[in-house]
C-alpha cells in the first residue's frame, strides 16, 4: 500500500503498484488538474513533478512515486517559479480550451527551474513534449520568455 | 417575414436566499409563441432548432448585493464564448464587469435558444439577442429607478452597475434596484434603446479575460473529464475495429477477473445509418479508470467486420482519383466550359489535382460523459458542443421525456467538430442503466479510441482544370470534387456531397472567369464522415487556392496581382447568382459575398508579409484566400525548406474580416489557433486505413504540430471592425487558407509543387 507526498501532504492509497500515478491521483485521491490526453507519454498534458523534474504522471507507475515528492499544478501556487508561471500565463492570454495547459505549465516550471534563461532552441527542446490542440504555443513562448525575465528580475 | 418570438407571460420570482431574481418559474410560465409565415425561408438564427432567446428574465439575475450573474447558454471549447456572450449583455446593461459572474445553462434550447456550437454560429447568431437581452435589463433598472424617485425615465441613465438621477445626482446601485427592476414590463423589442458603438466598455475594448483564465492555470477548471461524484464508476468501450461491425462473441470471464473491474455490458451496435449513435461493443465497468483499461485489454472478442472490412485508403485514393476525372453531377455551370475546354488548344489547357486524406480531430480531452439514472430521471455531466442532441440522445436511449433528463455542460477540452456528436454520451447512458439505480458512470474516451473511432474528416481527391490564355486571361474553370459526404451519417450508401458541403469554397467562388463549372463524384463513404473545424472548405480551398497560384505561375504573373485581377473590383454578389447554393444558412440580402472585403484580407495579410520582398534561397512567400462562415480570410506564409526537404515555417500573417469585432484578443487567439491547426493538417495529420481499421492510434503515428515545428511568428491583422455589418464566424475561418500557402510557400522555395497532403518532406 503506497503512501505518496502530493505537494507537501502525505496520503496513503489501496491501488496495484502498476497503477499510472495519473490515475492514482485523478480516481483515487480526487485531483483533478493534471489531465489524461494520450496514456503514453505522448502529449504532457499529465504532467507533474517528481522531486522537480517533470514526468508523465501517465505512464509513472506508482511504485515509482512513492517516498518521493509529487508536485502538481494544485501546488504550483505554492511555489515561488510556479507562481510567476501562473501569472505569465493570465497576462498573456494564453488558454483557449485550457485542457493542456496545466501539463504545459508544469514543464515550463521545470524548465525555468533548471535554465533560468532559455533560448528558443532550449524552449523547443522542454516544451516539444507538450501538445496544444488549440495551438497557443506563440502564448506559451512569449508567457514563458516573460516569466523568465520577472524571475531574474526578482533575483536582483 | 422574419420569424417573431412573443413572450406572452413574463414573470419574476423572488428566491428563498432573499436574492432577487430577474428568472422564469421552472412550470413554464413563459410560452414562447412562434409566429412563422410557412411560406417564408428561414434564414440564420430562425432557422437553427430552437431560434434564438432575448429574454432578459432568462439570461441576467440580479442579487441584492448588486452580483450580476449572466447566463452562458453555449458550452465553451476554447473559442472564448463562454466570456464573450456574457460580455456583450454586461456592456448592454452597464454592468461592471468584476461583478458579473457566468452561470454555465443546461441543455435547453426551448428556453435558452440554440445551443449547438458548431458552424461558427456563436456570436453570429447571439450577437444581436445578447445585446438585446441586456438593454432591456438596463432599461427595466432605469425604470426602477425612475418610479423609485418619481421621476421621467428620461431623466436617469445607467451607468456603471447603478442609476443615476442626472440632475440631483442621486444614485441606486444595480443590487438596491434588483426587486423593483423584476416587477417592469419587458420593454418590447421597438422600444428598447440598443447602446451607440462609441458607448462600448466591453465590446471590441480587450477589457475583459476568459472568466475561466485563472481557474483553469491553476487546474481548478472542471472539463467533462474532471467530473467526480460519490459512488462513481468508470468504463471503457472495446468498439467494432470497423464502422458496421458487430459482436461475434466474447468471453468477459478475464476481464472480470482483473481487480477493480465490477461489471461487462454488451453495447448494442446502431442499426441504420450511424447518425449520433453507439458504434456498439463491449463496455468495462470499473473501480477507476485503469482498472477498466486493464480489464478491457483482457476481454476477448471476436467481430464480423461488416461490409467495411475491405476499406482501404490507398486503394480508395485511386477510386476517388478516378471519380475526379470522370464527369460528375454538375453543380455550378456558367458558360459553357466543356466546350471550352475541348475547343482550347493543349497550351491553353491546365488540370491539377489534389488529395487530402482523413483527419482526427484529436482534441486534447477525449470524449467523456458521466450519467447518472435516479428515479425515473437521468442526469448528465459532460463535455458536447451540441446540449440539446446529448439529452435527445439519452432521453430516447432510455425512453424517458427531455425534460427528465438534465444534461449539465461542462468545459470542453477542445471540441472542434467532433463533440458536436454525442455518441459517447449515449454509451454513457447504456452502461448506467445496466448499473444498480443510482450509479454514476464516467464513460471515458482513451487515445486509441479517439483515434480510432473518431467521426474524421472526409478524405478527398479534387480535379481542376482551366483554360488560360497567353495573355494569362482564365477563360475556364472546372472544378470537381469527389469525396464522402457527411450526409452518409444521417442516410445509408449516400453518396456525393451534399449542397452544403459543395458551398463551401466549391460552388462559391467569385472569380471573374466567363465559363465555370463545378462538379461533385459519387463515392461512398465507408468511415464515419464529420465536421471537422471548417469542414469541406479545407479540401476544396486547398485545391483551389493551389490551383490559383498554379495558373499565376503559368501566366507568369505574380499570385497576388493575379488574384486581385481575376476577383476583379469591389462588388457584392449574390450567391445565388452563382448556383442555386447555400450561404452557411444565411440570407443573401443580409451576407453577400462582397469581393471587396476578399480585397481587403489579401492585401491585408500580404502587406503584413512584406509581400515581394527578397528572399534568401530556399525561403518562399505563399499566399491563399478563403471565405467561409461569412467571414474573409487570407493568409500568408513564410517556409524555409532545406536541402533534404525539411519544411520549417517561419512566419504566418493571417488577416480577417469577420465584420464586427466584439472581442478582438480571442479572435486573434482564433486566428493563431487555426494558423496552427492548419499547419497541422498540411505538415503532418494523416488517417489511413487497412482492412477497415484505422492505422494510427495515438500521438506517435497520428502527428499534430508540436512547439518546435510552430511557427514562431504568427501575425493576426484584423481588418474592417465594420459595426453596421452583420457578425462573421471567427473560429473556423482561419484553417482553410494555411495549407494551400503553405504549399504555394514551398512552391516559391523550391519550384516543387506539392498537392497532395501530408507534406511531410519535400521530394
Amino acid at each position: 500500500m503506497p503512501q505518496l507526498n502530493v505537494n507537501g501532504q502525505t496520503r496513503e492509497v489501496d491501488v496495484p503498484d502498476d497503477m499510472p500515478l495519473l490515475w492514482v491521483l485523478r480516481d483515487e485521491l480526487g485531483m483533478t488538474g493534471s489531465k489524461f490526453g494520450c496514456g503514453m507519454a505522448l502529449c504532457g498534458a499529465c504532467t507533474m513533478h517528481l522531486d522537480g523534474a517533470p514526468v508523465r504522471s501517465c505512464v509513472t507507475p506508482v511504485s515509482a512515486a512513492a517516498g518521493r515528492a509529487i508536485s502538481t499544478i494544485e501546488g504550483m501556487a505554492s511555489d515561488r517559479v510556479g507562481q510567476v508561471v501562473q501569472d505569465a500565463w493570465i497576462e498573456n492570454n494564453v488558454a483557449q480550451c485550457g485542457y493542456c495547459q496545466a501539463g504545459q505549465i508544469m514543464t515550463a516550471v521545470g524548465l525555468l527551474k533548471t535554465t533560468p534563461a532559455p533560448t528558443e532552441e532550449q524552449i523547443d527542446g522542454a516544451m516539444g513534449g507538450n501538445i496544444c490542440r488549440c495551438g497557443t504555443y506563440p502564448r506559451i513562448r512569449a508567457a514563458i520568455l516573460q516569466a523568465a525575465d520577472r524571475l531574474a528580475q526578482g533575483d536582483e | 417575414m422574419s420569424t417573431t418570438v412573443q413572450l406572452s407571460r413574463r414573470r419574476f420570482l423572488q428566491s428563498s436566499l432573499g436574492a432577487l431574481t430577474l428568472a422564469v418559474t421552472a412550470g413554464g410560465l413563459v410560452t414562447i409563441v412562434r409566429a412563422a409565415d410557412a411560406d417564408s425561408k428561414k434564414y440564420g438564427a430562425d432557422s437553427m432548432p430552437g431560434g434564438t432567446v432575448d429574454d432578459p428574465l432568462v439570461f441576467v439575475s440580479i442579487a441584492a448585493d448588486g452580483t450580476v450573474t449572466i447566463v452562458a447558454h453555449r458550452a465553451e471549447m476554447g473559442t472564448g464564448v463562454r466570456t464573450s456572450l456574457p460580455m456583450v449583455v454586461a456592456d448592454e446593461m452597464e454592468a461592471s464587469w468584476d461583478r458579473v459572474q457566468v452561470v454555465q445553462a443546461e441543455a435547453n434550447e426551448a428556453r435558452y435558444g440554440n445551443q449547438n456550437v458548431d458552424g461558427s454560429r456563436s456570436m453570429r447568431h447571439f450577437l444581436m439577442p445578447m445585446r438585446r437581452a441586456g438593454a432591456a435589463a438596463r432599461q427595466m433598472l432605469e425604470a426602477a429607478a425612475a418610479a423609485r424617485w418619481s421621476v421621467s425615465v428620461s431623466e436617469v441613465k445607467a451607468v456603471r452597475h447603478e442609476v443615476v438621477h442626472q440632475s440631483s445626482g442621486r444614485r441606486l446601485g444595480y443590487g438596491e434596484l434588483a426587486a423593483d427592476a423584476a416587477r417592469q414590463p419587458v420593454p418590447g423589442t421597438e422600444q428598447l434603446k440598443l447602446k451607440a458603438r462609441a458607448d462600448y466598455r466591453y465590446i471590441g475594448k480587450n477589457q475583459v479575460r476568459l472568466v475561466d483564465l485563472e481557474a483553469i492555470g491553476k487546474g481548478q477548471a472542471t472539463y467533462g473529464m474532471d467530473m467526480r461524484l460519490p459512488g462513481m464508476v468508470y468504463a471503457v468501450v472495446a468498439r467494432p475495429p470497423v464502422v458496421g461491425g458487430k459482436l461475434r462473441r466474447f468471453d468477459s470471464e478475464k476481464a472480470l477477473a482483473v481487480p477493480g473491474v465490477l461489471k461487462v455490458v454488451e453495447i448494442p451496435a446502431f442499426q441504420g445509418a450511424p447518425a449520433f449513435q453507439p458504434l456498439g461493443g463491449v463496455a468495462v465497468v470499473a473501480r477507476n479508470t485503469w482498472a477498466a483499461i486493464k480489464g478491457r485489454e483482457a476481454l476477448e472478442i471476436e467481430w464480423d467486420d461488416g461490409p467495411n472490412g475491405g476499406y482501404d485508403s490507398a486503394d480508395f485514393r485511386k477510386t476517388l482519383a478516378e471519380a475526379s476525372r470522370a464527369t460528375g453531377k454538375t453543380i455550378r455551370d456558367n458558360g459553357d466550359t466543356l466546350s471550352v475546354w475541348n475547343g482550347a488548344a493543349e497550351t491553353e489547357r491546365f488540370a491539377a489535382e489534389y488529395y487530402i486524406p482523413h483527419l482526427a480531430h484529436a482534441s486534447m480531452e477525449p470524449p467523456v460523459a458521466t450519467v447518472q439514472i435516479k428515479e425515473g430521471r437521468a442526469e448528465v455531466w459532460t463535455s458536447v458542443q451540441n446540449p440539446e442532441a446529448a439529452r435527445t440522445a439519452v432521453a430516447t436511449r432510455l425512453k424517458l421525456k427531455p425534460e427528465d433528463v438534465k444534461v449539465n455542460v461542462l468545459l470542453l477540452g477542445g471540441g472542434f467538430g467532433r463533440k458536436s456528436k454525442p455518441d459517447y454520451v449515449d454509451e454513457a447512458a447504456i452502461v448506467a442503466r445496466a448499473m444498480p439505480e443510482g450509479t454514476p458512470v464516467k464513460l471515458v474516451w482513451t487515445r486509441e479510441d479517439d483515434i480510432h473511432h473518431d467521426y474524421l474528416h472526409t478524405v478527398s481527391a479534387e480535379r481542376l482544370e482551366a483554360v488560360i490564355d497567353k495573355t494569362g486571361k482564365v477563360r475556364s474553370w472546372l472544378h470537381r470534387s469527389a469525396a464522402p459526404t457527411i450526409g452518409s451519417l444521417f442516410a445509408e450508401g449516400a453518396k456525393g456531397q451534399q449542397l452544403f458541403e459543395s458551398a463551401m469554397s466549391a460552388i462559391n467562388m467569385p472569380y471573374q472567369i466567363p465559363n465555370v463549372r463545378v462538379e461533385t463524384a459519387e463515392v461512398a463513404a465507408h468511415a464515419r464522415i464529420g465536421w471537422f473545424r471548417s469542414v469541406a472548405n479545407i479540401p476544396h480551398a486547398f485545391a483551389a487556392q493551389c490551383f490559383i497560384a498554379e495558373l499565376a505561375h503559368r501566366a507568369g504573373k505574380d499570385h497576388r496581382q493575379f488574384a486581385l485581377d481575376l476577383i476583379g473590383p469591389a462588388r457584392q454578389i449574390d450567391p445565388g447568382d452563382m448556383a442555386d447554393t447555400w450561404n452557411y444558412t444565411e440570407s443573401p440580402e443580409r451576407y453577400p459575398y462582397d469581393t471587396g472585403r476578399l480585397r481587403g484580407v489579401i492585401e491585408a495579410a500580404c502587406q503584413g508579409a512584406k509581400w515581394g520582398r527578397e528572399l534568401p534561397k530556399g525561403h518562399g512567400l505563399g499566399l491563399a484566400f478563403c471565405y467561409s462562415f461569412m467571414s474573409y480570410t487570407a493568409t500568408v506564409v513564410e517556409v524555409a525548406v532545406d536541402e533534404k526537404g525539411q519544411v520549417r515555417v517561419l512566419a504566418v500573417d493571417m488577416a480577417m474580416d469577420c465584420g464586427p469585432q466584439i472581442n478582438p484578443e480571442r479572435i486573434r487567439a482564433q486566428m493563431e489557433g487555426g494558423a496552427v491547426m492548419g499547419l497541422s493538417l498540411a505538415l503532418t495529420s494523416e488517417i489511413t486505413f487497412e482492412k477497415g481499421r484505422v492505422k494510427q492510434s495515438n500521438f506517435h503515428d497520428y502527428q499534430v504540430l508540436r512547439h518546435n515545428a510552430s511557427p514562431r511568428v504568427i501575425r493576426t491583422h484584423l481588418v474592417n471592425d465594420d459595426h453596421d455589418l452583420p457578425p462573421g464566424g471567427v473560429g473556423e475561418p482561419p484553417v482553410p487558407p494555411v495549407a494551400p500557402a503553405l504549399c504555394n510557400a514551398i512552391f516559391a522555395a523550391t519550384g516543387k509543387r506539392v498537392r497532395s497532403l501530408p507534406v511531410g518532406t519535400v521530394a
